[in-house]
């Protein structure tokens, strides 16, 4: 048997395990264990007592049936009594046992912790090692809760034996991530840190990671242990290769125990103390040049141990950024590293080097190493180390380099490894705008770059080039020269085709003069792309077509042929079906003036930090980009969408499009359909729901499209109503749940309830963005006189609103008395850093708080003639400009909360309704008939009222009947 | 929970403790992808250790040698280093130093090395627990503890000699 056996082998264990490895196959290995866990069961049931070498035994092969990946359901209790074995081995693999398949039954950890408690206060350091190491290992909170004031004591006391000290620290450190409240440090912070200086190098190491973690949470009490950690770096890095004995590596002096200290230093400012720091710079500085002196010995481990030592001093310089010349140093030193034979050094040379690449002080010196760099870009063997090249590519381009830098990327790209082509491409086209000077460069980039990958060419990328070309008049006409001749190509992408149809659609007329791309050689080339392309797409060329009407009028009757064909006009896709119906007739009906006012040409987008940069940080997580780099992309993104000299007029009906940043937005703001608001709806909309909101196709005029981005004032003050407030208000006089505004960023659902005077309202804010929302403020307010008619409370909502949650705040309505206002909510929080303020009305209206009420005709008709007053009586006729369906009326009445009344008004063309309106003070009673004259298209409302007291708000909302216009 | 759910959790624990120069945890597998020996330094579910471990094999096995020793590995990033038919593989955070890690591994195999003498991967399969022993001295939380080599094996030689004089196992008729 090949197994070697040291110390106290078990022999039973070997022969089982030798068994295991000689299964043939799956299921005899699980045959073998079943017959191992079947008998071991048996032996623990079993009326002899086991003595303590069985138990182990056995315990020692369930773990290794464990270990196998099989599961195991008891045994438990025998690995608990063997903890409180007095031999070594026992306990011992009891304790393994317990480490490696923790157990929360909590009357387990019970006996567990007093098993510990135990050896923990036996004075045998080997035993108290055990249990120390089973408690770093467990790390539960009861463990904590039981140990964390014990074991700090242990750590510190005179008396401690070194191994257990080197214990009790790990294990410290190890509650104090689990549980950092129960881990008190005070009394014994000076006592830890002066650790420090001990003379066990073993101590010192171990206790140097308790240390670390504990100033990084609490800097102040710990920051004496900085020149205590200069002064034990200063003594080690002066040392012979031998002085250390022991802790000396490969002719290194204490590695592991340098590059802690030197992290440690990392958790604070450079030393204020001139001593202190003098003394540490020269460590700096010897390690600097150790790394130039002649290898000691010609092992790997002797360079790692090294070249550890020295990135990691490389680190703490990079982290002071305030020594110019240790920065350049550490750079050439890790230029040197970039041609090393040694793949990991190169790996991490690029890699450290990326950081230096933001300082100012080394950032010249890095871009020194531009061609090396490049190099390994192009024949670097292992995608890491190429990923490392293309990231401080990207760190050291600058305005000098950038268009190599692009040029060499957008070469990779086209051999790139899969796994990194969208963060390539993203890496490219952020580069690209932030240092276009000449934007035709730009435009050629990322065109080049759709051409290359277009598959990773993600919608920000797309939607940002034409931000830009939008933005710069300087830029139209090359652009769409470069779009059309791009797609010349028989196989182009989908991306380009988006790109090409937009930009066409826009600009096809500055090139509209060559007979090689006039208007119906563009119109022909982007059509026979149609077929081919997806919805959104063919969706985005429709509104292509469209603005080639407004155009060049000599395309109108191709293009109206196009859209004529069943194909379009029928197709079963109902967005394109919409579109082409909307435009076929808005062409043939729209005078030129309409048709120029409507389609103009789209006005400059507002300036706000590129969303490509946004999504580039949220793929790498946060601290991948650097503040600096941030920085700067405000400074130069202003530059290049500074969309002030165009001066262009951005009254135009197209305005409500301008701003969509946001990736499900579609660029063309088409989906809104407001702005196309002449246009007569498809056959679709005429079956619009007559009160409510716009149809299933178009989440129109009510859902508010815009981006108030650009609209709201950047002031704390909360924004007045926004203007279609009431609008948005009138949709929920007859519902209680649904959609109460929605823009680019921010959804605002309602939940509703009421009962009697009082309601319940949920409101529920989602963020549409990937970024998340700071400072997330809202306040319900019941501006004048309704403060005293209507009693709203809530709580604050979270100030974080993360990219894509969505979260819930809930109101307390009590009406006290009758109100005609609506309460306001105003919402305020920052976007990629601009407040972003709006006001909205609740919709809280008086007739929420209506207790429907039956009646008979007789009892109608007599309350209807007592309420006889002019002040009891308001009756309005308005017109229905939609066709008047008995269902959706009824369901509208019903939703306004009365109960609606059957076979009580002679005439069943009428509707009748009774209901209470139930406020604090008082209980109103209500009547309600609504005559419709269908010749007329007239809807005539009365409404007594039983109370003499005015109720305004009644006849107010009545108008909320009258159905909402879709049709012309 | 689901599986998603268990690992983004993971994550959030993982940079909550941010640790220094640790491990998160420390894989020994065999180039058949076998695992030999797991270390876990932040508290998992099984399924999730599962899920981890049958990853990052593959991850690991796929790679050519002369590969560079590091890669980055959803948020963490892998040290690992072949000796003979094992590979030794450990999880570190964005901030921990590789080399010290790739050194780490290595004297771990010097321990196992010196005290099995010339250690191969049967012993390792058939003495797991003395492998975790020895693990436990070097490493304890993930951070180094004892980087003495001398100083490590006088504490497992130490434990050994106190092991109990019985022999009855060698007699005994085992299952």
């Amino acid at each position: 048997m090949p197994a070697v056996s040291k110390g106290d082998g078990m022999r039973g264990l070997a022969v089982f395990i030798s068994d295991i490895r000689n299964c043939k196959s799956k299921e005899a290995e699980i045959k073998r264990i079943n017959k191992e866990l079947a008998n071991i069961r048996s032996k623990f049931k079993g009326d002899k007592a086991l003595d303590g070498y069985s138990k182990k035994k056995y315990v020692c092969k369930l773990l290794f049936i464990f270990l196998l990946g099989h599961d195991i359901d008891f045994g438990h209790m025998e690995a608990v009594n063997l903890l409180s074995s007095n031999k070594y081995t026992e306990k011992q693999i009891g304790y393994l046992f317990i480490s490696v398949l923790v157990n929360s039954n909590s009357e387990l950890i019970r006996l567990i912790n007093n098993a510990i408690k135990n050896d923990l206060s036996s004075r045998n350091p080997t035993f108290m090692c055990l249990a120390l190491h089973c408690i770093a290992n467990v790390g539960s909170r009861e463990m904590a809760e039981a140990f964390a004031s014990e074991i700090p004591r242990i750590l510190v006391a005179g008396d401690t034996m070194d191994s257990v000290k080197q214990s009790a620290a790990l294990c410290l450190l190890r509650l104090y991530k689990t549980s950092p409240d129960l881990v008190l440090m005070g009394e014994w912070t000076s006592r830890v840190v002066h650790l420090l200086n001990d003379q066990h190098m073993g101590v010192v190491t171990a206790a140097i990671s308790l240390i670390t973690c504990l100033s990084q949470k609490n800097p102040d009490e710990f920051k004496t242990c900085v020149s205590l950690a200069v002064s034990r770096l200063s003594r080690i890095v002066s040392s012979a290769s031998t002085d250390l004995q022991d802790y000396t590596y490969y002719f290194v002096p204490a590695p592991w125990l340098s590059c802690k200290l030197l992290r440690l230093l990392q958790c604070y400012p450079p030393p204020e103390d001139g001593a202190v720091k003098g003394r540490l710079v020269e460590c700096l500085e010897t390690i600097l040049n150790k790394a130039q002196e002649p290898p000691k010995s010609k092992k790997v481990q002797h360079s790692n141990a090294k070249n550890a030592i020295l990135f990691e001093a490389i680190s703490l310089i990079i982290h002071y950024d305030s020594e110019p010349n240790l920065l350049v140093r550490a750079c050439n030193q890790l230029g040197q590293f970039l041609q090393h034979r040694e793949t990991n050094l190169r790996y991490l040379a690029l890699e450290s080097m990326c950081t230096l690449a933001s300082s100012e002080f080394s950032h010249e010196a890095v871009k020194t190493h531009i061609e090396t760099v490049i190099n390994a870009l192009k024949t670097e063997r292992d995608v890491s180390v190429r990923q490392r090249a293309a990231d401080l590519l990207y760190a050291m381009c600058d305005r000098s380099n950038a268009k190599q830098i692009v040029a060499e990327m957008l070469s990779y790209l086209e051999t790139a490894d899969y796994s990194i082509r969208e963060e390539m491409v993203l890496k490219v086209a952020i580069l690209a705008e932030k240092y276009a000077v000449d934007y035709s460069w730009y435009v050629d980039t990322i065109l080049n770059l759709i051409r290359i990958a277009g598959d990773y060419v993600s919608e920000e990328v797309w939607y940002r080039v034409i931000q830009i070309v939008i933005n710069r008049d300087d830029v139209q006409g090359y652009a769409a020269k470069t779009v059309f001749e791009a797609l010349q190509a028989p196989a182009c992408h989908e991306n380009m085709v988006k790109v090409g149809g937009y930009i066409l659609g826009e600009f096809g007329n500055l090139i509209a003069g060559d007979p090689r791309s006039s208007p119906l050689v563009q119109f022909n080339l982007l059509h026979s792309k149609f077929h081919l392309c997806s919805v959104p797409t063919r969706a985005l060329l429709l509104s292509a077509y469209i603005k080639f009407i407004n155009l060049f009028p000599e395309t109108k009757a191709t293009i109206q042929e196009v859209l004529r064909c069943d194909s379009q006009i029928r197709n079963s896709d109902v967005e394109l079906q919409q579109r082409a119906v909307e435009y076929l007739k808005l062409s043939s009906i729209a005078s030129t003036d309409v048709l120029a006012t409507v389609l103009e040409e789209m006005p400059p987008f507002p300036e706000r930090e590129s969303s490509i940069l946004a999504k580039l940080k949220k793929k790498k997580g946060p601290g991948a980009v650097s503040v600096t780099e941030l920085e700067d992309s405000k400074r130069e993104g202003g530059e290049l969408n500074g969309g002030g000299d165009r001066g262009q007029d951005t009254a135009t009906m197209a305005a409500s499009n301008a701003s969509t940043p946001s990736p499900s937005a579609d660029l063309l703001g088409i989906r809104s359909t407001a702005p196309l608001g002449a246009a007569p709806a498809s056959a679709g909309s005429l079956l619009v729901d007559v009160f409510s909101e716009a149809g299933p196709t178009a989440p129109s005029a009510a859902v508010n499209d815009d981006g108030f981005l650009s609209s709201a004032p950047p002031s704390e003050d909360p924004a007045p109503p926004l203007s279609e407030a009431d609008d948005l208000l009138n949709k929920f006089v007859c519902k209680n749940n649904g959609v109460l505004f929605e823009n680019q960023l921010l959804q605002i659902g309602i939940k509703s309830e009421y009962r009697q005077n009082l309601g319940r309202m949920y409101l529920f804010y989602g963020n549409k963005t990937s970024v998340q929302f700071a400072s997330f403020t809202t306040t319900v307010s019941c501006p004048g006189e309704l403060q005293s008619q209507l009693n709203v409370q809530t709580k604050p909502v979270e100030p974080l609103v993360e990219g894509g949650a969505q979260i819930q705040q809930v109101l307390n309505i009590e009406c006290l008395t009758d109100f005609s206002d609506a309460p306001l909510l105003n919402i305020k929080f920052r976007y990629g850093g601009a407040l972003q303020n709006l006001t909205l009305k609740l919709p809280v209206t008086i007739n929420k708080f209506f207790q429907p009420t039956e009646m008979t005709s007789h009892d109608f008709f007599q309350r209807w003639k007592q309420l006889s007053q002019p002040q009891q009586e308001a009756q309005k006729i308005f017109k229905a400009n939609n066709s008047m369906d008995t269902e959706v009326l009824k369901a509208k009445l019903l939703g306004l909360g009365t109960a609606l009344l059957d076979n009580v008004d002679p005439n069943p063309e009428n509707y009748v309704c009774a209901g209470v309106i139930q406020t604090k003070s008082q209980q109103v009673g209500c009547l309600l008939r609504l005559e419709p004259n269908a010749q007329a298209q007239v809807q005539h409302t009365d409404s007594p009222e039983r109370v003499s007291h005015n109720y305004s708000s009644i006849p107010n909302f009545l108008h909320y009947l009258s159905p909402y216009s879709v049709n012309i | 929970m689901s599986s998603y759910n268990a690992f983004s959790l993971f994550l959030r624990m993982l940079s909550a403790t941010h640790s220094f120069l640790s491990s998160s945890f420390m894989l020994l597998f065999s180039r058949q992808g076998k695992l030999r020996l797991q270390k876990w330094y932040v508290p998992l579910c099984d399924k999730e250790k599962k899920k981890i471990t049958r990853e990052l094999v593959q991850t690991v096995l796929a790679r050519k040698p002369k590969m560079c020793s590091f890669l980055e590995w959803r948020d963490l990033k892998i040290v690992y280093k072949r000796y003979a038919s094992l590979y030794f593989c450990c999880a570190i955070e964005d901030q921990d130093n590789e080399l010290i890690t790739l050194e780490i591994i290595h004297r771990y195999v010097e321990l196992l090395d010196k005290y099995f003498g010339s250690v191969c991967e049967l012993d390792i399969i058939f003495n797991f627990e003395k492998a975790y022993f020895i693990l436990d001295e070097f490493l304890l939380g993930g951070e180094a503890q004892e980087t003495s080599k001398k100083n490590v094996l006088k504490a497992i030689e130490q434990a050994d000699l106190l092991q109990e004089s019985g022999g009855i196992d060698e007699e005994e008729l085992e299952e």
